[in-house]
């Protein structure tokens, strides 16, 4: 199996700082892959790099494309990469807070529609070409609407909505870019064990069924060793081990980099 | 209580003794000194009473306070002041505060029944005020000052609206949307004047013109954070108008340019008592008697089929993905970003379609005044757009044509009180923001309902 | 070589006047991330002020020129900063934490109000004061038989605005209210919650920046002698100009900033058309954005995500 992202030797950074240092791994296609580590270790930086809103020092970030052929993320600007599949969530949420709950979802398929309106001039004539687009639309957006419960509130303001519920929101918000590729910035962060839970089966799930592949960043462990088919560890912007999850529980860097250096723990 | 009112009026006293206590004289060589005390010591006391009156209303006093304001607004009103302003205030002050204790008073205010009141006026009132629009010149009251203030307040009506797909939908700060309504204003006066183009050809010239410059300084710009974003709008506005003021061999400089095109009948009419040889009177077309307020009313017109095409056109594109775009960039630009969205592009489209209206509106603004100048398009065109926007609540075209109504109306009607016009202008877009920080109409119509 | 040093000290001199302004906006912004759009307005108040102090306490009988410089500015000061506190308490103070336009279109308001208030108690007129201070010195003689002068209030304003500038530097590196503003500045809910008063903090530094602004006014008075009630527009606008062009936030950088666009005004009105100096004033702000948007000192700020 070819890997759908290839991160090889990334480097990220800010003036003096190195907040990733020569990272690489892959992610494989419909497979969950987990990034976890310490806080500070670099994580939510080399999503930032994957999805463009940081322009990495060094290294590439290559996503296959068609047939054989691989796409540079690394010089790309975010709105081009997440039309290529890359779609992300945030770890602190963010909705569209004065949007509607399926506002928030057609603004998810925008490029779609942005096409079928002709760049407005059939919307503004209200042709029935455009019409039948947003139909289609608005009913993806109530699937997935039915899908994490949110159907009978799909028309009150995304603000309005409890986190747990805005935290499933905009991950199906992710999921309406019709990526290949989605990642998920900590999105059991505040849930409670329960809400974690469903979420992890959720993710999986949809995992599985839209052949996506996920790339996680998770500090649940419940969740992350339920859920993923390989995780990759990182401490203080190093990758220090990489494996499936049985692999990692026992291996000592990670647990050195989680409890601190053997002697600081066991006192 | 007595000191914090003291503490009040001493602060009142200190800000206003240099400049309410001393009058400069503008005398021949050199400036003059001379004092107002009673004015300073007017002023010191209205401040005195007036927070005392409401630290007692915030102490529970509330019967107090409200006996204690009307026995001085009452009193107020037959004591003789040094200024009539001062007796306006003291007045006025005394009965908004007499008010608000009144309501406390009266008890809390039934929340429910005044949501559920307004929900029904908010679907008739802009019915009601299309229609009052309409009807409005043939109403018996509608002199020509009165259908000509109606032009003015419907050319803002119609600038708020463009300024809305900007600033209200895209989020876009833009202090210096005037530089538009400049552009598009000169291009219909010098394609009128040197050209012979009639109103009607010079229109698209003008849409097009102010969309040119929208998108010229967009690019490099459009990728600023807010408030900077804000203060290069503003600057260009300046530098536009400067330039209108010094490139004399286009605009004529400062002097202006005069004798603009008016609006003819679509071309088959003018309205003129006496039309040029080979053209028809608009009064002889239809066999009615000559009146110069035809062109007036024809004008009105004119720009409120501008102003609702451009409310159908906002109102459209807004449940448009382009539109959706708009205010997903006003909520958050990152995560539209994430989602597809290209943030330059999607902006750029909102400022030239912003500019095109701009520019339009600055074509009406010609045949309304007949001449032009550089200081018609200073800053505070664009403030008082800015705050049009703004104190409608954004996105919210109804609270436009409030906003509009208060700020352009209410001033029309006191013109008797020229000299405080503006202060009192200044005065309300602090009030409103201070009372209703969203906007007169923060409500918003989602774009797309699910059933 | 002689007409451009002149043009160097006017332009500097002219550069001391924004830079002054200007950090009252780079304090505001710094600490509460508004533009204080009404600043300008505060200067212009300073400047009548300054005026109305200056034929007050000459006709209080007042004849010696340092001492009534010292008791004008302390007067312009202290008035202004009256404004600026008061304008913090009734207006700022209770829209923090309102939509981020909410201040801004109530400080348009303001100026507007402000602008209307000094228009109305004193008239719309152009108010002239004869220099004070006249004469000077002269530096040098170019070739063409140019004198390079410099005039005695010019050294006042260089001498004054190093000083205060120094005085300023120190308050907030070496005092506890440095400490507090900067604090609040970084993260103002942390600041209350380590015993900061947030409140009077933000209070102080409307405060400092409105004596500041003051201290422009009466150098503009002094200076060039003529003022109307619109003047804190323009003036104004060219001190934000100068504290962006410096780095926001950034006291050097806001001192640094104008007297760059004083130079630039000056050059630009000595050897290109003076009818323009604000156009290139403007340009200088765009570039400046576009190009270097954390300013010549400022730090650059990277996008959180």
């Amino acid at each position: 199996m070819t890997a759908l992202l290839v991160i090889e030797e990334l480097t990220m950074r800010f003036g003096g700082l190195v907040a990733i240092d020569a990272v690489s791994f892959d992610v494989q296609p419909a497979a969950i892959t987990a990034l976890i580590g310490p806080n500070g270790a670099g994580k939510t930086t080399l999503f930032n790099c994957i999805t463009g809103f940081y322009r990495p020092t060094a290294g590439s970030i290559r996503l296959a494309g068609d047939g054989d052929r691989t796409i540079e993320l690394a010089r790309l600007p975010g709105h081009r990469i997440a039309r290529l599949g890359v779609a992300r969530t945030f770890q602190n949420i963010r909705l569209f807070a004065k949007m509607t709950v399926l506002e928030n979802l057609l603004v998810a398929q925008h490029a779609e529609l942005m096409r079928a309106s002709a760049f407005s001039i059939a919307g503004l004539l209200g042709l029935p070409s455009y019409r039948r687009a947003e139909a289609n639309a608005i009913n993806k957006g109530r699937y997935w609407l039915d899908r994490i419960g949110l159907l009978d509130r799909a028309n009150d303001p995304a603000d309005t909505l409890p986190y747990g519920q805005q935290r499933r929101l905009e991950i199906v918000r992710a999921i309406c870019t019709n990526p290949t590729l989605l990642c998920l910035d900590e999105p059991a962060a505040g849930l409670n064990p329960r809400e974690s839970a469903d979420l992890a089966a959720l993710i999986r799930a949809i995992s599985t069924e839209q052949g996506l592949a996920v790339l996680l960043i998770e500090h649940d462990m419940s969740v992350v060793m339920e859920i993923s088919d390989h995780i990759v560890v990182l401490d203080y912007g190093r990758k220090i081990a990489e494996g499936s999850p049985t692999t990692i529980r026992q291996n000592k860097a990670v647990i050195a980099a989680y409890l601190g250096e053997p002697e600081d723990a066991v006192a | 209580m007595l000191r914090d009112a003291a503490v009040a009026a001493l602060a009142a006293g200190l800000l206003g003794l240099p400049l309410i206590g001393f009058r400069l004289l503008d005398q021949s060589g050199g400036e003059g000194l001379t004092t107002r005390w009673p004015e300073l010591a007017a002023a010191v006391a209205l401040v005195f009473t007036g927070r005392l009156a409401l630290l007692l209303i915030d102490g529970g006093a509330v019967r107090v306070a409200l006996l204690i304001m009307v026995a001085f607004a009452a009193s107020a009103f037959f004591v003789p002041w040094p200024a009539q302003f001062l007796k306006v205030v003291a007045v006025g002050g005394a009965a908004i505060i007499a008010i608000r204790a009144g309501l406390i008073l009266a008890g809390p205010r039934p929340v429910a029944l005044a949501g559920g009141a307004i929900r029904p006026i908010g679907r008739f009132l802009p019915w009601l005020l299309v229609l009052f629009a309409l009807i409005l010149p043939v109403l018996p009251f509608a002199d020509r000052g009165v259908v000509d203030v109606g032009i003015l307040i419907l050319t803002y009506i119609l600038l708020g609206w463009g300024l809305n797909i900007v600033t209200g939908l895209a989020g876009l700060l833009d202090l210096g949307y005037v530089a538009f309504l400049a552009i598009g204003a000169y291009t219909t006066a010098i394609l009128g004047t040197q050209y012979g183009l009639s109103f009607w050809m010079c229109l698209p010239f003008s849409a097009l013109s102010a969309s040119a410059a929208g998108i010229l300084l967009g690019f490099p710009v459009l990728r600023l954070r807010g408030d900077y974003f804000a203060i290069v709008t503003l600057g260009f506005g300046e530098i536009i108008r400067i330039v209108a003021n010094n490139w004399r061999s286009l605009t004529n400089g400062s002097q202006g340019i005069n004798n603009l095109p008016r609006p003819t009948f679509f071309g088959l009419a003018d309205f003129t008592g006496s039309p040029a040889p080979g053209h028809k009177a608009f009064s002889t077309l239809f066999g009615i008697p000559y009146s110069p307020i035809h062109r007036v009313i024809f004008l009105y017109y004119v720009v409120l089929a501008l102003a609702l095409a451009v409310n159908i056109f906002t109102l459209r594109i807004r449940r448009l993905p382009i539109g959706r775009a708009w205010e997903a960039l006003r909520e958050d630009e990152i995560a539209a970003q994430a989602l597809g969205i290209d943030r330059r592009r999607i902006k750029l489209a909102a400022f030239a379609i912003g500019a095109a209206w701009g520019g339009i509106a600055g074509a009406v603004f010609d045949a309304r005044q007949g001449f032009i100048t550089p200081e018609s398009f200073g800053f505070l065109e664009s403030a008082v757009i800015t705050a049009i926007v703004v104190l409608g609540g954004l996105g919210s075209q109804l609270g436009i044509v409030l906003a509009a109504l208060v700020l352009i109306g209410l001033p029309e009607l006191f013109r008797g009180l020229n000299d405080y016009r503006m202060l009192a202008f200044g005065a309300a877009m602090i009030a409103i923001m201070l009372f209703r920080p969203r906007g007169l109409i923060a409500t918003r119509r989602p774009t797309a309902i699910l059933k | 070589m002689a007409y451009f040093i002149q043009q160097l000290i006017n332009g500097l001199t002219l550069g001391a006047i924004y830079g002054l302004i200007a950090i009252g906006y780079t304090m505001v912004y710094g600490i509460i991330g508004m533009i204080n759009f009404a600043h300008g307005e505060i200067y212009m108040i300073g400047a009548f002020v300054a005026l109305i102090a200056v034929l007050a306490f000459t006709s209080a009988g007042i004849a010696s020129i340092p001492l009534l410089l010292i008791v004008v500015i302390v007067a312009a000061m202290v008035v202004a900063g009256l404004y600026g506190w008061a304008i913090e308490r009734l207006i700022y103070r209770p829209l923090r934490g309102a939509p981020r336009l909410a201040p801004l279109i109530s400080a348009i308001g303001l100026s507007i109000f402000l602008q209307q208030y000094v228009q109305l108690t004193q008239g719309g007129r152009v108010k002239t004061l004869p220099p004070l201070m006249p004469g000077g010195f002269t530096l040098m003689r170019g070739d063409d038989g140019f004198a390079v002068g410099i005039s005695n209030f010019q050294i006042v304003v260089f001498v004054l605005t190093v000083v205060l500038m120094a005085g300023l530097t120190l308050i907030i590196n070496r005092t506890e209210l440095g400490r507090a503003q900067r604090a609040a500045a970084s993260d103002p809910v942390m600041a209350a919650l380590c015993g900061i008063d947030v409140d009077r903090t933000i209070s102080v530094t409307f405060v400092i920046g409105a004596a500041l602004a003051a201290v422009a006014g009466v150098m503009v008075v002094l200076y060039y002698g003529v003022i109307d009630f619109f003047i804190g527009f323009l003036a104004g606008l060219k001190a934000f100009t100068a504290a962006v062009l410096g780095g926001v936030g950034s006291l050097p950088g806001a001192l640094l900033g104008g007297l760059v666009l004083g130079l630039v005004e000056s050059f630009w009105s000595a050897y290109a058309d003076a009818a323009y100096k604000d156009v290139a004033a403007y340009a200088i702000l765009v570039l400046v954005l576009i190009f270097r948007p954390s300013g010549l000192l400022g730090r650059p700020e990277i996008e959180k995500v």
